[in-house]
């Protein structure tokens, strides 16, 4: 068989950063369910995840995959100390807003949302971009992560030494460091595999 | 960066056992096992299917150039010369670097509002020169490779189509990105590791 790339279904194109609930579609084909090994399916880590046609094409190389996934879990879950889920989240968000990532950053806004209560300075970062004024502490997670994802970096010890006085350790500036760069990951493949829809949802 | 299974953010960044960093990244024991997992799954995998070993180093050194991380790129470049690839890919891949390096990220949205953000920039199309050394796969993939890095926002099926019509297969390019959307969060940590180390 000749692969082929996917035309999506007619769709609503999101033409703003949301935290509104968005669909993906795949320009290339997933792995259909009935075809999926053993090794496939555990690649996915979480069985729910089969619904996702993101995962399921991403499960054609099922080393990788599964790898990704533990990384991203521990990066933004592991409980132990360092800096607090909600700011794991914006640092991500900021990230995905930077690079323009719709999707990615609605899911990462809508978290950060969730974990801080602080939904209008999300908003903010969505509507304004990553210049917005957040109060200081924000605003320097905002600007560390948004100089690591410049390529080439623009990350320097004076981001190091904005991210202390902001009250954050050597633990919490490395976590702010691995989820800008985890989303400079997640970015690439959403962006480049597929795109964003609106759901016709209320 | 060798074969064996050294961890290779550490080596990257210079972490030595028992360093304040070591400890930093022991409170993430996952996240390190795993992002060197991931560099086993794409750079010696087990399963290695159409993608050669030639064509993940050349392409790890081409993303570790065009982020101007120097130390990395010498890395994917030994390892592209110990997979037996000619001196010319070697160059190929530098002079590569020189025709592609940018600064990013830039591209455009879909029209709407987000409009008035759009960013013009290089749309990279590899040399003549360099296209007569690198074969016609690797040169669609050198490509695909600079937006990615760059300018992600203006992904569209027709670069997934133009690798497709190189040989690429649907599978083929789930690995490639992988390969490039990984070195993009490799190369992140190790700068800013590296930063944190030496601001002690």
């Amino acid at each position: 068989m000749i692969d082929t790339v996917l035309v999506p279904p007619e769709h609503t194109v999101p033409t703003v950063f949301t935290r509104a609930q968005l669909d993906w579609l795949p320009w290339l084909e997933p792995l259909a369910v009935d075809a999926m090994t053993e090794r496939h399916m555990t690649s996915l880590v979480d069985a729910a995840r089969v619904k996702s046609p993101y995962f399921r094409l991403l499960a054609r190389d099922p080393d990788a995959l599964e790898a990704r996934t533990r990384t991203d879990k521990d990066i933004f879950y592991n409980p132990d100390a360092g800096l607090p889920r909600a700011e794991r989240e914006l640092a991500a968000a900021a990230t995905s807003r930077f690079n323009g990532c719709l999707y990615c950053a609605s899911v990462h806004a809508r978290h950060a949302a969730t974990y801080s209560k602080r939904e209008a300075d999300v908003q903010r970062l969505l509507d304004a971009g990553v210049t917005a004024d957040l109060g200081e502490r924000w605003n320097a997670i905002v600007a560390s992560s948004v100089a690591l994802t410049a390529t080439p970096s623009a990350f320097g010890p004076e981001h190091v030494d904005r991210l202390r006085r902001s009250g954050l350790d050597d633990l919490a500036i490395a976590d702010v460091i691995h989820a800008a760069a985890f989303f400079n990951w997640a970015n690439r493949l959403m962006l480049s595999l597929g795109e964003p829809a609106a759901t016709a949802g209320p | 960066m060798s074969r064996t299974d050294a961890d290779v953010i550490d080596a990257l960044v210079g972490i030595t056992p028992g360093s304040p960093l070591d400890a930093i990244r022991a409170r993430r024991p996952e996240a390190r096992a795993h992002a060197q997992a991931t560099y086993r799954a794409l750079f010696a995998p087990e399963a290695p299917g159409n993608v050669t070993a030639q064509e993940r180093f050349a392409v790890g050194g081409f993303v570790a150039g065009l982020h101007g991380a120097t130390a990395i790129a010498v890395c994917y470049a030994a390892r592209l010369a110990e997979s037996g690839a000619s001196a010319a890919l070697k160059e190929a891949v530098d002079a590569a670097i020189a025709e592609a390096r940018t600064n990013g990220p830039y591209g455009r949205y879909s029209a709407g509002p987000l409009s008035r953000e759009d960013t013009a920039g290089l749309s990279y199309r590899v040399g003549a020169a360099t296209r007569r050394t690198l074969c016609p796969r690797l040169a669609a993939a050198f490509e695909h490779v600079h937006m990615l890095v760059f300018h992600p926002r203006d992904a569209a099926p027709a670069a997934l189509q133009a690798l497709l019509d190189a040989g690429w297969s649907t599978t083929d390019i789930v690995t490639l990105s992988q390969i490039v959307a990984f070195l993009s969060f490799q190369i992140r940590v190790v700068t800013g590791l590296r930063t944190l180390a030496g601001r002690p």
